[in-house]
């Protein structure tokens, strides 16, 4: 696995104000990246130098080893967009809209008009493909979006705030969409603040505050270092509770702690013990009602940055 | 260039289905009858036994008084309507693809940013093109119909080279606007500074240079005809920075073959003094007489177009 989408110190400043800074950022093939952060914490801007419609102030970005700002004709040839606010030609009908974006890639006519039925088919628009745009509601408009973006069979994706303003129903449907163009080898960047959706369908996430990456792994690595102060923390119920079994488990190799509380038992490991922890149950003969790995949820280890920062 | 050849098409479709060109035609069209109708009854006193090129008259019989205008002839009424066919083809090319979101989608697709305002300036000159050539089609046939005179091969060449300078004419007005376009986010904006400053070129124009030139070299009735003859150059001079005046200046020596100097005071002053009745030039000498103004209308047009250039090229796409 290599790195396709890199930075490298990149900087952007309007004026005095510094909205990216010393970014360096590597997204391997296929991963769905989650860029997460406040409003203003420079992510839009940071999409829109790896597109190269903005110039960096200093720094590199690059795609696929294209530089963004030197080659953008070869960056956009292979990178699909989806901005925050898309907009469509109201006055066309959504095969239209589609077709000019073919035409835009240079994409035959023939081979665009089965690409386009296939693709609105995909996003559920089928049966709108010859309503104007202009009817359609805010999440319609946005699954449109994502049909003009897999139009280009891009190898990257970014998706700017894609679910923002959009029902439930559509939200589902809209991140199905992007995990199924993850399935066919694209590489995904996805920029929210709404953690959940990010959390259920990236890979790797990371959160940049005020134009600084300052997390940057998989929500459960991130949970684990931020929260868990680097620990996984089991949880057990015991049928029974007996100190002979949380002696048992304290000479565990790796077990730094146990806390007892009625028929909870939490014990902080430096790694998934579980297996360990049954063997010793059965040795002690407890039975164990449940254990599980406390997770760490997206929101709380983004609180847990921003209320630090 | 595919990428150039896709926006040109698309734009183009849109111009001849959207409203604003139905209603730009039927504006143009209707004036354009209207004016014919009144010149009808003027051609007849205004073609002489000496009349060189009659069919050429009829583009230039005077029609319906207009105040301010005084009587207005066909390249009048194209001098006034081809600025605003320009500014309302050009003045949102920019901004209305900011405002509604698109620009972002289609600047994230691989085309070169100049081929969005080349394709789409094309388009614009394609639709301004349609427009100017209908005009003179229409004035061309019913002046047939009217006085029976087919057009000799060098009518037919100046008309056609009349046409040219008033495609220019309207490019320059288009390319003032697609650089207003890129200047100002609010079409609004855009639309008015456009119409304001073809106002003042159009309109303002004359009394400025008038009293620029009459500062410069004051002349009464007592002057000399070398003083009058100075004041005269200054005050062309000065009227030649408005496109309009330009383009008045070239119709009127491709229409009029027998104007020889741009001027109309030193035509009458040369013809006064020299008690010489002019006779019309051949069509290569009125060509080289246009010349200078040709160059500056596309030399004006070219000043705007790398305005856009230099303003769009670097700027960001940001969805708003």
């Amino acid at each position: 696995m290599s790195a396709v989408i890199e930075t490298r110190d990149l900087v952007k400043n309007y004026g005095k104000f510094v909205a990216v800074d010393k970014l360096n950022l590597s997204i391997n093939e296929g991963e769905v990246f989650g860029f997460l952060g406040p409003n203003g914490a420079g992510k839009t801007t940071t999409l829109l130098m790896l597109l190269g419609l903005t110039e960096p102030t200093s720094g590199i970005a690059s795609i696929w080893g294209h530089n963004s700002t030197r080659e953008p004709i070869e960056v956009k040839r292979i990178t699909g967009y989806l901005p925050e606010k898309v907009g469509f030609y109201d006055y066309l009908t959504a095969a239209e809209n589609l077709d000019y974006t073919a035409a835009l890639n240079g994409i035959a006519r023939d081979k665009a008009a089965k690409r386009i039925d296939e693709l609105l088919g995909m996003v559920g628009l089928a049966d709108m493909a010859g309503n104007k745009v202009g009817t359609f509601s805010h999440g319609m408009k946005q699954r449109l979006g994502i049909a003009d973006v897999m139009i280009k069979d891009p190898k990257v994706a970014f998706f700017d705030e894609p679910t923002a303003g959009i029902d439930p129903e559509g939200i589902e449907q809209i991140l199905k969409l992007i995990l199924n163009m993850a399935k066919q080898k694209v590489t995904v960047v996805l920029s929210s603040h709404q953690l959940l959706q990010v959390q259920k369908i990236c890979t790797r996430v990371g959160i940049l505050s005020k134009g600084r990456l300052v997390a940057d792994g998989s929500v459960d690595d991130l949970g684990r270092e931020k929260i868990g102060g680097g620990k996984v923390r089991i949880e057990i119920q015991v049928a029974e509770p007996s100190t002979k079994f949380v002696k048992s488990i304290q000479k565990i190799k790796g077990v730094t702690g146990v806390e007892s509380t009625g028929e909870l038992l939490l014990v902080s490991c430096e790694k998934d013990l579980r297996r360990q922890i049954a063997k010793v149950a059965t040795d002690c003969d407890s039975l164990i009602v449940q254990m599980r790995i406390e997770e760490y949820g997206l929101d709380d280890i983004y609180m847990k940055y921003f209320s630090e920062a | 260039m595919s990428g150039m050849m896709a926006v040109f098409r698309k734009e183009l479709a849109d111009h001849f289905t959207s409203l604003r060109f139905v209603i730009l035609l039927i504006l143009v069209i209707g004036l354009v009858v209207v004016t014919m109708f009144i010149a009808a009854q003027n051609i007849r006193s205004y073609i002489t036994a000496d009349t060189h090129f009659i069919f050429l008259t009829l583009f230039i019989v005077p029609g319906p008084e207009v105040p301010v205008l005084g009587q207005v002839s066909f390249p009048t009424i194209l001098a006034i309507f081809i600025p605003i066919i320009g500014i309302i083809l050009g003045f949102d090319t920019i901004n209305s693809e900011r405002t509604s979101g698109n620009l972002s989608r289609i600047m994230s697709q691989p085309l070169y940013r100049d081929s969005v305002i080349n394709g789409k300036f094309l388009a614009g000159l394609a639709t301004l093109t349609i427009l100017v050539l209908s005009t003179v089609v229409i004035v061309g046939g019913m002046g047939l119909r009217m006085i029976g005179v087919a057009p000799t091969a060098e009518e037919i060449l100046r008309l056609f080279a009349f046409i040219f300078v008033s495609i220019v004419y309207g490019a320059f007005w288009m390319a003032l606007a697609v650089l207003f376009s890129v200047m100002f986010k609010s079409t609004a904006t855009s639309i008015l500074v456009s119409l304001s400053i073809w106002i003042l070129l159009f309109l303002l124009i004359s009394p400025i240079a008038q009293t620029i030139a009459g500062s410069i070299v004051p002349i009464d009735q007592n002057s000399s005809l070398d003083t009058i003859t100075k004041y005269d150059q200054i005050y062309h001079n000065i009227r030649r920075i408005s496109p309009n005046t330009l383009y008045g200046e070239a119709t009127g020596a491709l229409l009029v073959p027998e104007l020889g100097n741009m001027s109309t005071l030193q035509m009458l002053i040369g013809v006064q003094t020299g008690g010489l009745k002019p006779s019309p030039l051949p069509l290569g000498q009125s060509l080289l007489l246009v010349w200078p103004q040709l160059t500056s209308l596309i030399a004006l047009t070219a000043l705007c177009f790398a305005g856009s250039y230099i303003k769009f090229m670097r700027e960001e796409i940001r969805a708003t």
